[in-house]
């Protein structure tokens, strides 16, 4: 066997896996998007959601809600994956195993913590009035939402950045001190320019996963504010009249966008250093 | 050293294994029989939907009803649930599932019946069928009783905090009251939330005229700003914490939250409320009729019927378990209500798809804004 054919041999599991989960699914979508009901070809899914103001607010509120609460993890992990690398090892560790303690416990199960501890009668509240403070709504705005994201993805944030961190030469920085440049300077010209792939690789796994999120959001405002993801489980699962067609193209419209978000994260990156972090 | 206190762990893991199997073994026997079961389908399985919570299941010492089925008959049950009757129609629809038992609502039946999916329930064969009461016979999803067997009767209402609402409320306009703002709940559901802005506006909830939606759909909108938020099940941890102080749902469910909280109310709004019925059904997709038959038949069974009837806690139809003197919700008035020719209700009728598309679009519009 030469070296051509074992690789194939090596990459046939995941190449099949590839296209009956990934690829056959894909087309399933773009099928259901690109017809009606009657398995018509037609562009007016898309002409539909693009025009309906529903949409549009549940499509903006989630782009808007998923870009804060990816610039908050990007203003909290940064400084963060930062601080990690100048521990030494066993500091790094344990810090490394407190960024992903919470991970290990089901989304779920965290979200639905945060919203008793959170609730009208949940634990903070409680501990308000036994303190003679009035009670305070915590649930049921963009703010909390935002939040439960940051909560729940910032991991994803800090990940990245410090795994680019940490092989950082640290020469670069020595050299740059040495040439008299201040700690601003350092951090502007050499620190941030080759943490960027960390950077952008860590917007991407926060921002996606927000931007399509149901749960959480279903979760902190008691279903009250919706957004796009909850709209698409709407369309396929909970309406009496359910619509394929429009949940497909919903859908494919979101994986659009979080593509082309992904091309952009990519274009920069190269732009920056050849060596990049991981982009998913 | 380290290998005696590895062997004790083992020791102790394998012992609490077996203690747990042992607490584990659920009530599966079914002392006193009406009908005649064989073991002529043993061997054979039977495909079951229902919806979740739905039978008595074993938990806390309750009959273990399909255990029960199966070890009387031999025949392996397999049991699967649903959360909605819309996400049950799409799964028949769809024709890549068979089943032999479904449960589906009323209006659900009427459509599924109209579309051909049922088959005959042959009641000639259901020797329990007697203890059914006539009153929820020949009703309109099912005049000549031909698809289906009534299970279980529920009826909406609206539950309210007495400690957090001041007076007791007479009817749905509470849901609309400033003074509950950020307290009140209503369905995640487009229906039943329609259905509270119907009565309150005395529009009949089966109305195919647009501008009657159009109507419904405004009400609903005067109401968000006031909406704590849309559950469905969530509604229980919401109204047994006090985290909200009114809510509609099903009188059942109502008699599961007030163990918790015993602050807690039930009315049926005098503008009206839905009632539903849930029946038995054998779909056209069924591959073991005869042993379907005798599950139905088994359901009806007083002891069985009983143990549903406690453990679900909805109104049953079985005038045997209405009379048994061990039926622990026996004339319960939120189940049973002496007034009940008082209570104004509806039931849901199947609307054409073009009035369905209509109100979900309106929907849409009130759940986004």
């Amino acid at each position: 066997m030469n070296k051509k054919s074992v690789n194939l041999f090596l990459n046939a599991p995941y190449v099949v896996w590839a296209v009956l989960f990934i690829i056959v699914p894909l087309i399933f979508v773009a099928y259901y998007a690109f017809t009606t009901a009657d398995g018509v070809f037609t562009f007016s899914n898309i002409a539909t959601f693009f025009t309906s103001d529903t949409y549009m607010t549940v499509f903006w509120r989630s782009m808007l809600y998923a870009f804060w609460a990816t610039a908050i993890s990007l203003i909290i992990g940064y400084p963060f994956a930062y601080c990690m690398t100048k521990l030494g090892a066993p500091g790094q560790r344990m810090m490394m195993l407190l960024v992903m303690l919470p991970m290990l416990m089901n989304l779920i199960v965290r979200t639905y913590s945060w919203q008793q501890i959170l609730e009208r009668n949940g634990l903070i509240n409680t501990l308000f009035s036994s303190l003679g403070l009035p009670a305070v709504q915590f649930l049921g705005n963009g703010a909390v939402i935002v939040f439960g994201m940051v909560y729940n993805y910032l991991p994803f944030m800090i990940l990245p950045i410090y795994s680019v961190m940490s092989k950082l030469d640290n020469s670069l920085i020595e050299a740059s001190n040495d040439l008299g440049c201040n700690v601003f300077g350092t951090m502007r010209r050499i620190i941030f320019p080759m943490s960027l792939p960390g950077i952008l690789s860590g917007i991407t796994m926060v921002f996606v996963p927000c931007v399509s999120t149901f749960y959480i959001s279903r979760q902190f405002s008691d279903g009250n504010i919706k957004m796009i993801g909850d709209i698409i489980e709407d369309k396929f699962y909970r309406s009496s009249v359910p619509d394929y067609n429009i949940g497909a193209t919903i859908s494919l419209v979101l994986m659009v966008i979080i593509l082309i978000s992904l091309a952009i994260a990519n274009k920069f990156s190269d732009d920056g250093v050849e060596s990049g972090g991981v982009i998913i | 050293m380290k290998k005696t206190i590895c062997a004790i762990i083992a020791a102790a893991l394998i012992i609490s294994l077996f203690c747990m199997t042992g607490f584990g073994s659920s009530n599966t026997e079914v002392s006193e029989l009406r009908g005649q079961y064989s073991k002529e389908f043993a061997g054979t399985t039977l495909n079951i939907f229902n919806w979740g919570e739905y039978i008595s299941d074993g938990a806390e010492g309750s009959l273990d009803v399909i255990g029960a089925f199966e070890k009387l008959t031999g025949i392996k049950v397999n049991y699967t649930t649903y959360e909605s009757n819309e996400a049950m129609y799409a799964k028949l629809k769809s024709g890549s599932v068979a089943y032999d038992i479904i449960i589906p609502s009323d209006y659900m039946i009427h459509r599924m019946q109209r579309e051909n999916m049922l088959l005959e329930v042959d009641t000639s064969k259901i020797s329990n069928y007697d203890l059914i009461d006539k009153k929820y016979m020949s009703a309109y999803y099912d005049e000549q009783n031909k698809y289906s067997v009534p299970y279980n009767v529920g009826m909406v209402g609206l539950i309210y905090n007495t400690k957090m609402v001041q007076e007791k409320p007479t009817g749905w306009d509470v849901m609309w009251d400033e003074r509950y703002k950020g307290q009140i709940l209503n369905f995640d559901n487009s229906r039943d939330a329609f259905a509270i802005a119907q009565f309150l506006l005395g529009i009949d909830v089966n109305t195919t005229n647009k501008a009657d939606w159009d109507a419904a759909a405004a009400k609903l909108m005067e109401q968000n700003p006031l909406l704590q938020g849309r559950v469905m099940d969530e509604v229980f941890n919401k109204m047994e914490s006090g985290n909200a102080a009114i809510a509609p749902y099903y009188a059942g469910d109502y008699l599961t939250m007030a163990d918790v909280n015993p602050d807690l109310d039930f009315i049926f709004p005098k503008e009206g409320t839905n009632i539903f019925v849930d029946a038995m059904c054998i779909p056209k997709s069924s591959q073991n009729y005869e042993a379907a038959l005798m599950f139905i038949n088994f359901m009806l069974e007083p002891e069985v019927a009983l143990a549903n009837a406690e453990f679900i806690c909805y109104a049953t139809p079985n005038t045997a378990v209405i009379e048994h003197e061990d039926y622990s919700l026996k004339g319960n008035p939120f189940l049973y209500p002496e007034n009940a020719d008082e209570i104004k209700t509806e039931y849901y009728y199947d609307l054409d798809d073009e009035t369905r598309t209509y109100f979900e679009s309106l929907w849409e519009k009130v759940i986004v804004n």
